[in-house]
């Protein structure tokens, strides 16, 4: 097989999005929060959980430079593990509902059509016409008893107790929630994608030189259909980030004491802590409304140096 | 117009199989959590030979398929979406109405704000496309756009209400009174670089047509050109698309401002009814809102193909 060599599509985009000096600033606003979120344990000078009732509403110091909440936890820490909570849910939601599912049920809808494509289709449509966060409400809180029996009974089959406790069960059904309302728009784009692909010359050289189904599928259609899905998704990263801040803001989310910075936001909008200690609300907003920002302006930079043809 | 009609009849007869769908789904999840409306309203010490008569009046003690069948055949017959525990004697439109009001008039509102803002920024930036101003306008409202109404309603109490009392903190008393200020620029932002954009990008196509050039040399005057000339043509399209998604915002925020604010609309009330699991109310809103969704969407469509005759070639593409 004779290989060109030459840039890739996904090369000279990335490229040229490294030009734009508003997309590298974004990268760096989220590259620091992800850091942030991840290396949490490491950076963060207090855990998420240690009180000291004696410093409550302490102002900033130097022990505490965000000054502490209603139980004396130091906010910054809070803060920080915030960070985390939303690094694993967007990770995980961008994985599996907007990068995994949509590729998977696109790829079999295009490709096999008929009943199967009819099948995933009207159930897209179906999902689409819901209306998103009601649904999400009710889902998490009707459904959270009976996932939290279910993630006992499994600490108890592999003699392990700490997924309730970490939190992780709560990550676990937000993200799957989400993933099951966020992969119809990348199933369509796959879908259609596959379709004109099916029909062109390619593909069509490598039936006739008898490559099976899989091969087309996973060596010709899909590295071409990748980098469309990735911009897709990225676009719905905020989007992610914010159902799981509000989620957890109207209490279906993340549990205490798990920060969240859904729930550092409802500590910091009640009444008497916002007309005293605005800090508690002014530093969670901030963080969030920047994260937001970067995720928007990114989105739109990847939008346009990949769809933008570079003639 | 044969295809539209058949396009249209085809939607139009995938509704009904889309409620009937939803509302079985979520009966199913009302009904999967622990507990019921009744044991969530009798509290801890309750008569449990009342509590079973309870249950068994409403039928809450049948095996769900039956449940739901009853629930369907009433809603079908007799159109009554059953009782809401909570609200006891009173039917779901005495209940919802006036919540559903609160909620229509100010989405109505910020939705109308949003375009008187949003449609002139988006031509004023296709005008001054090239300058400085164009980013920057765009970009900003892109900022408002990006805080979350989470993080915009209590930054705006904590400005307007705890710091320089101006305006209350929330409540509701009445379409034009100050309680209205707060939640109307808080729903009213985010919305506005979307429109702005859209208008932008269509002013910026049509401002290099022919008939445009034509204007200008006819000796018309710039703002004539743009306000009669490149707005009548290119904004239409532009109302009809953003209609659809305005609507979702305005739904998801109003979920938040009302809380936020004790504003006693539909957002809130569905928020306290899945906490109390009055079933027949989360079942109503979520088919209501459903069928609302759809048929804007399906307006949309049908209003593009008609505005719009170069659509009518090809099928309109749902959204």
């Amino acid at each position: 097989m004779q290989h060109v060599r030459g840039e890739s599509l996904t090369r000279r985009s990335l490229r040229r999005l490294l030009r734009r000096k508003l997309a590298v600033i974004c990268l760096v606003v989220i590259a620091v929060f992800y850091a942030a979120g991840i290396l949490a344990p490491v950076i963060a000078p207090y855990s998420y959980t240690s009180q000291n009732l004696d410093l409550s509403f302490d102002g900033p110091s130097l022990h505490h430079p965000l000054g502490t909440d209603r139980n004396g936890r130091d906010s910054l820490s809070r803060t920080i593990y915030a960070a985390r909570t939303t690094v694993i849910v967007t990770a995980a939601t961008f994985a599996t509902g907007f990068v995994l599912l949509p590729v998977a049920l696109g790829m079999i809808a295009g490709y096999r059509r008929g009943f199967t494509d009819a099948l995933i289709n009207r159930t897209g449509e179906i999902l689409a016409s819901l209306p998103g966060l009601p649904m999400l409400v009710l889902i998490n809180s009707t459904m959270r008893p009976r996932f939290e029996h279910a993630v006992s009974w499994f600490e108890d089959v592999i003699h392990y107790h700490g997924l309730t406790s970490s939190g992780f069960a709560d990550y676990f059904l937000i993200f799957g929630v989400l993933s099951l309302f966020g992969w119809v728009g990348g199933a369509r784009l796959v879908r259609t994608q596959v379709l004109m692909l099916r029909g062109s010359e390619f593909i069509l050289a490598a039936e006739a030189s008898g490559a099976s189904t899989r091969r087309i599928l996973f060596q010709h259609i899909l590295p071409n259909i990748m980098p469309l899905v990735i911009v897709g998704a990225s676009a719905s990263l905020g989007s992610i980030a914010l159902s799981e801040i509000g989620l957890t803001f109207l209490g279906v989310g993340v549990r205490p004491p798990h920060p969240s910075f859904g729930a550092l936001i409802t500590d910091g909008a009640g009444r008497s802590v916002l007309e005293n200690h605005p800090e508690l609300l002014l530093v969670p907003a901030g963080v969030v409304a920047s994260l937001i920002f970067a995720f928007n302006l990114l989105g739109d930079a990847l939008n346009d140096v990949f769809t933008s043809k570079a003639q | 117009m044969d295809g539209l009609a058949a396009y249209v009849l085809r939607r139009l007869l995938f509704l009904p199989v889309t409620l009937l769908i939803v509302s079985f789904a979520t009966f199913y999840i009302t009904r999967w959590g622990p507990g019921d409306p009744i044991s969530v309203y009798s509290g801890q010490y309750r008569d449990s030979e009342a509590f079973d008569r309870v249950r068994e009046k409403y039928g809450l003690n049948d095996p769900y398929i039956q449940q739901y069948g009853v629930w369907l055949r009433d809603v079908v017959l007799h159109g009554d979406f059953g009782p809401s525990y909570r609200y006891r004697d009173r039917s779901m439109g005495e209940v919802l109405g006036p919540k559903i009001w609160v909620s229509v008039r100010l989405g109505l509102y910020a939705f109308i704000l949003t375009f008187l803002i949003g449609i002139p920024v988006g031509i004023f930036a296709a005008v001054k496309q090239g300058t400085w101003l164009d980013p920057f306008a765009i970009g900003s409202f892109l900022l408002f756009q990006s805080i979350p109404v989470l993080v915009m309603v209590p930054m705006l109490v904590l400005a307007f209400a705890a710091k320089l009392h101006w305006l209350p903190a929330g409540g509701f008393d009445g379409l034009f009174s100050k309680s209205m200020i707060i939640p109307t620029v808080a729903l009213t932002l985010p919305g506005i670089a979307g429109i702005a954009r859209l208008a932008r990008a269509t002013m910026i196509g049509t401002l290099g047509e022919d008939f445009v050039r034509t204007a200008r040399a006819k000796g018309l005057d710039e703002f004539t050109v743009v306000t009669q000339h490149v707005a009548r043509n290119s904004l239409v399209p532009v109302m009809t698309t953003v209609v659809g998604l305005s609507l979702v915002g305005l739904i998801e925020g109003a979920f938040f401002t009302e809380t936020l604010l004790g504003i006693p609309g539909i957002g809130r009330f569905v928020y306290e009814s899945v906490q109390t699991q009055d079933y027949n109310i989360i079942l109503m809103v979520v088919l209501m809102t459903t069928a609302a969704f759809v048929m804007a969407n399906l307006l949309v469509d049908i209003a593009l193909v008609i505005i719009d005759p170069r659509i009518r070639a090809g099928r309109p593409d749902s959204k």
